[in-house]
């Protein structure tokens, strides 16, 4: 019997095997490995397996404890969501690069070191650029390119500073970075562009909404989220991030505000979701870190299927602006309900998800007496509702009639949405049964008298706010600027007045040697030339001249001599 | 389930007085109740997290809003990729 076997190595020897199949046979493929790796998942015990040595390394390819089991569940179960979703798809590279996104995702939950998570982070990013250039439109490849070359960059300050850790502490092990050496800031670094921290977060809202539709499901719940648990692991009581994750939960909606198209709309949710995370790692408290995970685990339920939702609405209209959209509850009413659920989830309503992991780092910044940064997240959860939970379905759902007139999403889409659903309200229902599996013991209860009383008048007079400025909030036909200004527009612009200032110089110099160049040549021929002083042909009768003098002068001298 | 929802959004005037009744009967709960902990200077004030709440809202989009029509707000051809013309001249900002 094999006491381990890698649920990352049988995933991608399986994901390789898609291209291989075709119709029917791949699509029970596409469920049946997807479910055998989450059960493989969930019988893991904790321990160290997959010891390797390599080159003097200690490598443990599967360090399997409490925290990056609930991780590993989570992503096992989006993975067969995932892969219900996108089974109408008809493109094995998209499913390929999809699967091998998810099994480097598992692994980096599971590297318990630093080199094995190197790996897997930088095969990440190889397969999910996959997701985004398989939308096959010149928008997507390029975006598909930016967050390649942003994520090379990470990967690259993850790397050097892999190697200054080992220089320093002589050590690979991946646990929490306790070194004064740069190291700490570049590791921190590395895993704060993947967490999407302003201002490193502009990869993830330019490039996810052009990604497919099934590919988004994955993206949006696999690289942010590794990148938390590695905060997790890493970075607990960094009191750095408890102000950038509070920063980040308020950046995201400002910016909601601002989004026309209703996956960059999600997408800054994301930021701002995970903005409670990382503020979470930063406060680093137990109840924080629990919080923190439990939060990484809803949000990867609902966020799916916020976007599996925005997704079916773009699958079948075409459109993704709230400006071209409008009154499709008719037509996509099951849509439009089990949206409702992700969007009440998000808002952290009572019975919903949300409420019972995002009021845990809530209370966390209460019980540890900061208020700033308890107000700061309190407004980011009214704003979370104002979006996700009201303006995108409004404009999206209800609102005015739009004209348009698609048919229901596919069954496919549905089942994978309804089972998004059903946890969310499950978790919602009964949170000991996620609590049980957080790192550490919970002594929280997210149901008492004094948190659903403030968190139901904080989002219903949110609501109220939103009926009352409802002309003000739609979407409008504009983008608006973010950081990712500075390489799209600022770099492109500096490169180009450096070349045509380059190019000017260049000619300046040229003209100028040239010219002198023409001035000698000028000069030269000038003088020899062909009618130059020093090389005319003298004509025969001054030479005959010439020669009659020397002879008249050699005869007076010879008469005198004589 | 899209005839329960036309029925829902038929008899909407109706159920957003329920809501408004719901609301204002948490804002009087809040004010009945004795807060579980003082931590802050707002524990124990009846409809502080109502209050709260709609005051973010507004702030959230007016603030937003200025931002965008101030700064951020571009047209959508901004970086121009979809015309596939990545080399001619800068266009005007506003």
């Amino acid at each position: 019997m094999i006491e381990w076997i890698h649920p990352s190595l049988v995933l991608i020897a399986g994901a390789l095997a898609i291209p291989l199949v075709r119709g029917r046979l791949r699509q029970i493929w596409m469920v049946a490995l997807p479910a055998l790796v989450l059960t493989l998942v969930l019988f893991m015990e904790p321990g160290h397996y997959g010891q390797i040595s390599f080159l003097g390394l200690d490598l443990v390819t599967g360090r399997v404890d409490s925290l990056s089991l609930v991780f590993a569940y989570v992503f096992g179960i989006i993975l067969v969501i995932g892969a219900i979703y996108a089974l109408h798809v008809d493109d094995w590279i998209q499913h390929t690069a999809a699967f091998i996104y998810a099994a480097s995702a598992l692994g980096v939950v599971l590297a318990g070191d630093l080199v094995t998570l190197y790996v897997f982070w930088e095969l990440m990013v190889v397969s999910s650029v996959w997701l985004i250039w398989r939308r096959r439109n010149p928008v997507s490849y390029n975006a598909g390119f930016r967050y390649l070359l942003v994520h090379a960059l990470g990967g690259m300050l993850l790397l050097v500073g892999i190697i200054v850790y080992y220089l320093t502490t002589g050590s690979i092990g991946f646990d929490r970075i306790e070194t004064g050496s740069a190291a700490f800031y570049l590791i921190l670094v590395a895993f704060m562009i993947n967490a999407a921290v302003p201002p490193l977060h502009a990869w993830l809202t330019d490039a996810y909404p052009e990604a497919t539709v099934t590919g988004a499901i994955f993206l949006s719940a696999l690289t942010t989220k590794t990148a938390v648990y590695t905060l997790i692991r890493g970075y607990p009581g960094t009191e750095l991030l408890v102000w950038l994750g509070a920063i980040m939960a308020l950046y995201g909606v400002v910016y909601a505000v601002l989004s026309n198209d209703i996956r960059r709309l999600l997408a800054y949710h994301i930021v701002s979701q995970v903005g409670y995370m990382v503020a979470g790692v930063g406060i680093g408290t137990t109840l924080a870190l629990n919080g923190a995970a439990s939060h990484a685990f809803t949000h990867i339920l609902y966020k799916s299927l916020l976007f599996m939702g925005a997704g079916a609405v773009i699958h079948m209209t075409g459109r993704s602006k709230l400006t071209e959209l409008g009154g499709l509850y008719r037509w996509m009413p099951w849509t439009f309900v089990l949206y409702m659920i992700g969007g009440f989830s998000i808002s952290a309503f009572p019975l919903f998800s949300g409420f019972v992991s995002k009021t845990m780092v809530v209370e966390a910044a209460a019980a540890d007496y900061r208020a700033w940064i308890f107000l700061m997240l309190m407004m980011a959860s009214a704003g979370t509702f104002l979006h996700t939970g009201l303006k995108l379905p409004w404009f999206t759902f209800l609102g005015k009639d739009s004209g348009l007139r698609p048919r229901e999403a596919p069954l496919n889409m549905l089942v994978a949405m309804g089972m998004a659903a059903f946890l969310c309200i499950f978790i919602g229902v009964f949170p000991g049964t996620l609590y049980a599996l957080l790192p550490d013991p919970v002594d929280y209860n997210a149901y008492t008298a004094g948190h659903i009383l403030k968190e139901l008048q904080l989002l219903l007079f949110t609501g109220l706010g939103f009926v009352i400025l409802l002309k003000h909030v739609g979407g409008e036909p504009k983008i608006s600027l973010d950081t990712d200004w500075f390489y799209r527009r600022l770099g492109v612009d500096v490169a180009r007045a450096l070349t045509n200032g380059i190019t000017d110089i260049d000619r300046a110099i040229r003209g100028r040697v040239n010219g002198l160049l023409g001035q000698a040549m000028a000069s030269i021929r000038q003088k020899h030339g062909r009618d130059g002083r020093l090389a005319r042909s003298w004509p025969t009768g001054s030479m005959a001249l010439w020669t009659a003098v020397v002879l008249v002068v050699l005869l007076f001298a010879g008469i005198w001599r004589g | 389930m899209g005839k329960i929802l036309e029925y829902l959004v038929a008899r909407h005037r109706i159920l957003s007085r329920i809501m408004l009744v719901i609301m204002a009967l948490l804002v009087v709960a809040d004010f009945m109740r004795e807060p579980a902990y003082i931590r802050f200077a707002w524990d124990g004030i009846g409809g502080f997290a109502a209050l709260y709440g709609f005051v973010s809202c507004v702030l959230i989009i007016v603030i937003s809003k200025a931002l965008g029509y101030g700064l951020l707000y571009k047209p959508e051809d901004y970086y121009r990729e979809d015309a596939g013309d990545q080399t001619g001249e800068a266009e005007s900002d506003d």
